[in-house]
C-alpha cells in the first residue's frame, strides 16, 4: 500500500492539475487575506484589539468573500479534481489489470490513493495557514494566542476531513463511472446540488411540513427554521460551514442562526460579550464534525464494496 | 511432467450465460501451451480465474498447486500476466514504470535495480530505459510488457494475445522472445493468440476453446494429421482451426 501511497503522491505533486490549483488557491488566498487584513486594521485602529484580533483574519471578507467562506467553497472542487480519475483513469490507461495482478490486495489500491489525496490536502492546507498567519502578522500585528492556535489547528482538521469526503465521494464516482468525464461531471453536479440547492430544497420542505401562516406567531416560525436547518445539514457543505464559523469566532455560541433567538437570549447575549473558552466551541462543533467524518468513512466504505466487487474485465 | 495449471469442472456464469463450461485444463512444467478460440470464447475470463481475479462459479483450479481463489497473493507473486492491451503510465520513464511493479512486487533497492537492468537486457529495450513511455511504439510497450512480468521472476506466465497489434517483425521478435524465454528461463507459458501459423511455429500443446469449451486439446503431433469424420486430413493448425469454426471452407481447399 504504502508503494501505491509514494507514486500517488509523487504524481499529484508533479501533475500539471495540482499545479493550476496549487497557484489559483495561493493567489486567491493571499488576495483575501492582504484585504481583510487591511480592512481588519482599519476597523481596529484606535480602539484596543479583541482577543481573537488573529482569528478575524479568517472569517472577515474583504472586498469579496472571507477565507473561511473560499475553502468552504472551493474545498470540494479541490477534492473532486484530485479523485474523480482515480480508478477510472487507470482503467482507460489499462494499468488496472496489470495493477491487480501485482500481490497486492486490492483495497490497498484505493486506500493508497485516499491517503495520497489526503495528504496532499493535509500540506495544502498546512502551508496556507502558516501563510496566512505570516501575512496577518505582518498586516494586523495581532500575536495569537495559544487558544486560537489551538484553534486553527482543529479548523485544520475540520477543513482536512471536509475536502476528504469530498475526495472519496470522487473516488466512489470514479469506480462506478468508465468514463472520467462523467465521473468528473457527477462530482461537480453533486457538489453545486449541495452547495447551492439544499437551501432552497430545505425552505422548501419546511414549508410543507411546518407552515408558517403569520410571522409573528414566533412558535410557527421557530419550528417551520428548525425543520430548515435539520434538513439543510444533509449537505457537507453546510455541516463543514456551522463547524468552522463557530470554530474561528469565540463570541458565537450557538451554531443557530442569531435570528433564531428570543428577545431574552439576545439581549443577554449583548451583555455578556465574552469569549466561548475553546472547549465549549468544541462541544457545540462535535456533532457536526462527527457528522462530516462519518460521512467520509461511508463514502470511502463505498468506494471499497464497489472496488472489491467490481469485475475488472477491461472489454 | 507435473501440471503447472490444472482445472477440473471449470464453470463461469456471468449474469445467468454460461461463460466457460466444464473446462478441463493443463499446463505441464515448461511447455508452451497455445490457448485458442474466436473472439469471446472465454479466453480471458478463464485466465482471470487462473489469477484469482475472478472467482470461479464451479470446478476447481490449481496453479502452481495452489488455489487462486483462496491463496490470490501467492499466485500473483509468481504468476506473471501480460494482459490484452497492457498499459503503462505513459509519463514515467520504462525504468521508472519497471520500478513501480518491482515494488509492489515488494523488491526494492539494488535487488530492484539489478532486475531491472536484466530484464530491460533480456526484452532488447537497454537502450530505451530512460526514456518515457509516451513515446514508446507497440512493441517497445509489448516487450516492456513483458519485462515487467519478469522483474518477479515467475514460474510460469499468462501471456493475453501479446502480438495483438504488431508489425510483421515486431510478432517475429516477440515469438523469437517467448521461445527464448521458455528455453532459457525454464518458464512455462500459456499464450493466447489469434496467429495459428505462429503457435504451431512454438506451442508445444494447443487447446482450442469455443463457447467455453474446450473442443481440441493436444500436442501438435497429436491434432495434426487428424482425420475428420468426412476423412480429410488437417495438415496444419489452421485446418484444424477452421475445421471446428468454418468447417466447410478447410475441407474444400483439401
Amino acid at each position: 500500500m504504502w508503494t501505491i501511497f509514494r507514486k500517488e503522491l509523487a504524481d499529484h505533486f508533479s501533475s500539471s492539475r495540482f499545479l493550476i490549483m496549487l497557484c489559483l488557491i495561493a493567489m486567491v488566498t493571499l488576495i483575501i487575506t492582504y484585504m481583510a487584513g487591511i480592512n481588519l486594521r482599519e476597523e481596529l485602529s484606535g480602539g484596543s484589539k479583541p482577543g481573537s484580533a488573529f482569528l478575524m483574519l479568517f472569517t472577515t471578507s474583504g472586498r469579496f468573500f472571507s477565507l473561511s467562506q473560499f475553502i468552504t467553497f472551493f474545498g470540494p472542487l479541490l477534492g473532486i479534481i484530485m479523485g474523480f480519475d482515480a480508478i477510472n483513469g487507470e482503467r482507460s490507461k489499462g494499468t488496472l489489470p496489470k495493477l491487480l495482478s501485482q500481490p497486492i490486495y486490492r483495497d490497498a489500491i484505493i486506500n493508497g490513493k485516499f491517503l495520497a489525496g489526503v495528504a496532499v490536502i493535509a500540506i495544502l492546507f498546512t502551508s496556507l495557514i502558516l501563510l496566512i498567519a505570516g501575512l496577518g502578522l505582518l498586516t494586523v500585528g495581532a500575536i495569537p494566542g495559544i487558544n486560537e492556535v489551538a484553534r486553527l489547528i482543529i479548523y485544520l482538521l475540520v477543513s482536512i476531513a471536509y475536502v476528504a469526503f469530498w475526495l472519496g465521494l470522487s473516488i466512489v464516482f470514479s469506480i462506478l463511472f468508465r468514463s472520467v468525464a462523467t465521473s468528473a461531471l457527477a462530482g461537480v453536479a453533486l457538489w453545486i446540488f449541495l452547495a447551492f440547492f439544499t437551501g432552497f430544497c430545505s425552505s422548501l420542505i419546511a414549508d410543507a411540513v411546518a407552515p408558517v401562516d403569520n410571522q409573528k406567531n414566533t412558535q410557527q416560525v421557530i419550528a417551520n427554521r428548525e425543520v430548515k436547518h435539520k434538513i439543510s445539514l444533509i449537505s457537507p457543505v453546510n455541516l463543514y460551514t456551522d463547524a468552522t464559523s463557530t470554530l474561528l469566532n469565540p463570541y458565537r455560541k450557538t451554531s443557530k442562526s442569531f435570528a433564531l433567538l428570543g428577545p431574552m437570549e439576545r439581549i443577554s447575549m449583548n451583555r455578556f460579550q465574552n469569549p466561548l473558552p475553546l472547549g465549549q466551541s468544541l462541544l457545540v462543533v462535535v456533532p457536526y464534525l462527527t457528522t462530516l467524518l462519518s460521512l467520509t468513512v461511508i463514502c470511502f466504505g463505498a468506494a471499497y464494496i464497489c472496488f472489491l466487487r467490481q469485475e475488472i474485465r477491461s472489454t | 511432467m507435473s501440471a503447472v495449471i490444472h482445472t477440473q469442472g471449470l464453470e463461469k456464469t456471468y449474469a445467468g450465460k454460461k461463460v466457460v463450461l466444464e473446462l478441463d485444463l493443463e499446463v505441464r512444467q515448461g511447455e508452451i501451451f497455445g490457448f485458442l478460440g474466436p473472439n469471446g470464447a472465454g479466453k480471458t475470463t478463464t485466465i482471470l480465474m487462473l489469477l484469482g481475479l475472478t472467482e470461479p462459479s464451479n470446478g476447481t483450479v490449481r496453479v502452481l498447486d495452489m488455489d487462486p481463489a483462496r491463496n490470490p497473493l501467492e499466485v500473483k507473486r509468481q504468476v506473471g500476466y501480460l494482459p490484452e492491451n497492457m498499459g503503462f503510465y505513459p509519463d514515467l520513464t520504462a525504468r521508472q514504470n519497471l520500478r513501480y511493479v518491482a515494488e509492489l512486487n515488494g523488491i526494492y533497492g539494488n535487488e530492484a535495480d539489478r532486475r531491472i537492468h536484466d530484464t530491460l537486457n533480456q526484452v532488447g529495450l537497454e537502450d530505451a530505459g530512460d526514456r518515457h513511455v509516451q513515446g514508446f511504439s507497440r512493441g517497445m510497450q509489448q516487450r516492456l510488457g513483458i519485462a515487467e512480468l519478469l522483474l518477479k521472476d515467475p514460474g510460469l506466465i499468462i501471456l493475453d494475445e501479446p502480438t495483438l497489434g504488431l508489425d510483421p517483425d515486431g510478432i517475429r521478435g516477440m515469438i523469437e522472445l517467448i521461445r527464448q524465454l521458455r528455453d532459457e528461463r525454464g518458464l512455462s507459458v500459456l499464450l493466447s493468440s489469434h496467429l495459428l501459423h505462429q503457435v504451431q511455429q512454438i506451442c508445444d500443446r494447443v487447446g482450442i476453446l469455443n463457447e467455453g469449451t474446450m473442443v481440441a486439446c493436444g500436442s501438435m503431433n497429436e491434432l495434426i494429421n487428424q482425420k475428420t469424420a468426412e476423412g480429410a486430413r488437417l495438415e496444419s493448425l489452421e485446418d484444424i482451426y477452421m475445421h471446428y469454426f468454418h468447417s466447410a471452407p478447410a475441407a474444400r481447399r483439401l
